[in-house]
């Protein structure tokens, strides 16, 4: 099949083994989103400590590329400071709005930047922003209420 | 073309027809287009964009409002149009045919209108009664009216379904009650494919005096429509899925219900008189075709309506039930693949929606696309069918007059294809 340049095998294989699936404990913020085009859909669970991500679980059903961006996007997000990973995914959103004219830079993005061939897809730039969204949703709140819960 | 003959009717010369579309000969990923999208739109032949073409070079005007040539020309092809789109239909009067943006605009309208009735009318709606649809809806014939119950009150109840695919009419009469204002269906389903029984649908709307809608967007592309035999008060079609542009519907309904129904849109042309004070309302159709109406794409609409009835809609239907047939089978005797909505081409459309496990419908479409092949992919604005069937989308292929046996086996080795580089 012809289409090895949307469906990279780095996609295929988050796809066939996603990463930090099942929702676990303990948590700040879960959020459910929806693709209402297709019916994709998310819940995804978002642990923020310290300014940290320190956990991202998620469960869901949708297509190999919403699938396999929210995998490649936990390992992306977790671990890493609130500020540099809302910057990774503001590189990622660049990457996914460029129609296939941007080089993406492998140190920010690493496995992400399989993909860039569905930028020029632009019916699925939506699936590949399933899981990212959900997760800036979820971390935004999550980050709200650690600096409002004092009061 | 064996079907035919057993139907006693004429050969149908598939090759003809797709002569008349000129997109069907282009390609898509360097490979023949095989368009099987048409539940969602249709191709248009040659002769609908030739008629909207000599309208709009020679006879366009706006219409219903001036005394020159042009407007009285354009004005005479329009309301020519609405007289072909009666006949096509078998309506007694071209007065019951009002020309709408779409099928969505359809029934939002006659569901603002009853909305807007007085009380006590008999078109009005409110608390204690009741509108019933089918869980096999398109959105549009389901949220306006969920929007009237909102709006006023009513309740809405829904015929359930299936697992095969079909209305299950167990508790139809307690589910169409004394207490129905309207029951909204749609003829033929455009996920499922179903075909529902009309007769026995309006017979129980009848004893209990409920208006009845017909959402004959999948049906009228197809089928011989014969609104008088069908019994319904109101009928629906889309132009854009029948061979002619988009942005024309239409609406048919009885004349003297409509004569009687308060108006949707209110502005220009729908009027009687007009006073500072208070305005009256003019007769139907005109009374729900406020503003400049969609005066080219109803020309193109009528040149589309005649394309089917030279070409026959019974052979149509002969063919198309022959290429669903033969997908069927196909799909069925396919490993991994199953059918969502009725197995056999008993009561059933051309619209077939499947499966394929362990691939998401979105995959199969894009796989499938890279082959030329045009299908569509996720809940069709029918997302409570998806949930009944424990699915988050279908992928659909829907054929048309121009479809071959050849395209529906290039879909199927397609499949084969998709589920080879999937299981890899
Ligand atoms: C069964 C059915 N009803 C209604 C519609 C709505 O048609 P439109 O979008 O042209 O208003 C469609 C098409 O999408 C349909 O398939």
């Amino acid at each position: 099949m012809a289409d090895e340049s949307l469906y990279q095998e780095i996609i295929l294989d988050h796809y066939r083994n996603p990463h930090h699936k099942g929702l676990r404990d303990p948590y700040d913020v879960e959020v459910h989103h929806v693709n209402p085009t297709c019916g994709d859909e998310v819940t995804l669970r978002v642990r923020v400590a310290d300014g940290v991500v320190s956990d991202v679980s998620y469960d869901g059903q949708g297509c190999s590329i919403s699938q396999a961006s929210t995998s490649v996007m936990t390992d992306l997000v977790i671990g890493r400071a609130v500020d540099e990973a809302m910057k990774t995914s503001e590189a990622f959103l660049a990457l996914m709005q460029s129609r296939g004219q941007l080089e993406p830079d492998e140190d920010v993005l690493e496995d992400g930047i399989a993909f860039a061939g569905v930028s020029r897809y632009p019916a699925r730039v939506k699936c590949a922003l399933l899981g990212w969204m959900a997760w800036k949703d979820a971390t935004a709140q999550a980050v709200a209420a650690s600096s409002g819960g004092a009061a | 073309m064996t079907a035919l003959v057993d139907a006693g009717l004429a050969p149908y010369d598939v090759e003809v027809v797709r002569a008349d579309f000129p997109v069907l000969a282009r390609t898509v990923s360097g490979h023949p287009l095989v368009y099987l999208d048409n539940a969602s739109s249709s191709q248009k032949p040659r002769q609908v964009l030739d008629a909207e073409r000599e309208f709009v070079e020679q006879h366009y005007s706006n219409v219903h409002r001036g005394v020159h040539t042009l407007s009285q020309e354009a004005t005479d092809a329009y309301e020519a149009a609405r007289t072909t789109v009666a006949t096509f239909l078998g309506a007694s009067d071209p007065h019951e045919v009002v020309f709408t943006k779409n099928a969505t605009e359809a029934y939002n309208l006659v569901a603002y209108s009853f909305g807007n009735a007085a009380a006590g009318s008999r078109f009005s709606v409110g608390p204690g009664d009741e509108v019933c649809v089918t869980e096999m809806e398109h959105h549009s014939n389901l949220v306006p009216w969920q929007m009237l119950c909102e709006r006023t009150g009513a309740t809405l109840r829904w015929i359930p379904l299936t697992d095969d695919g079909r209305l299950d009419l167990t508790d139809l009469d307690t589910l169409v009650n004394e207490r129905t204002k309207v029951l909204a269906f749609v003829h033929v389903s455009n996920i499922l494919g179903t075909e529902n029984p009309v007769d026995v649908l309006v017979a129980r709307a009848r004893e209990v005096g409920a208006f009845t809608l017909l959402d004959g967007a999948q049906s009228a592309p197809h089928q011989v429509v014969d609104v008088q035999r069908l019994g319904v008060d109101f009928f629906v079609l889309t132009g854009h899925k029948m061979l002619a542009p988009s942005g024309v519907g239409v609406l048919w309904g009885r004349k003297e219900l409509l004569d009687a129904m308060p108006p949707f849109l209110g502005g220009g042309s729908m009027i009687e008189v007009v006073q500072m004070s208070g305005s009256t309302y003019a007769p139907a159709p005109e009374r729900f075709e406020a503003g400049t109406p969609v005066i080219s794409q109803a020309v193109a609409l009528a040149a589309a309506c005649d394309y089917l009835s030279a070409l026959g809609l019974d052979r149509v239907a002969a063919h198309e039930q022959a290429l669903t047939g033969r997908l069927l089978d196909g799909l069925h005797a396919l490993d991994g693949v199953s059918v969502i909505g009725p197995a056999t081409t008993e009561s059933r459309g051309a619209a077939v929606s499947f499966a394929i496990e362990g691939v998401h419908p979105h995959d199969i479409g894009q796989s499938l696309d890279e082959l030329g092949i045009a299908v569509r992919v996720g809940h069709h604005c029918a997302a409570p069918v998806c949930r009944r069937y424990g699915v988050p989308a279908t992928t659909r292929a829907s054929s048309y007059l121009y479809n071959t046996a050849g395209e529906v086996d290039a879909l199927l080795e397609g499949i084969a294809t998709v589920q080879r580089f999937w299981r890899r």
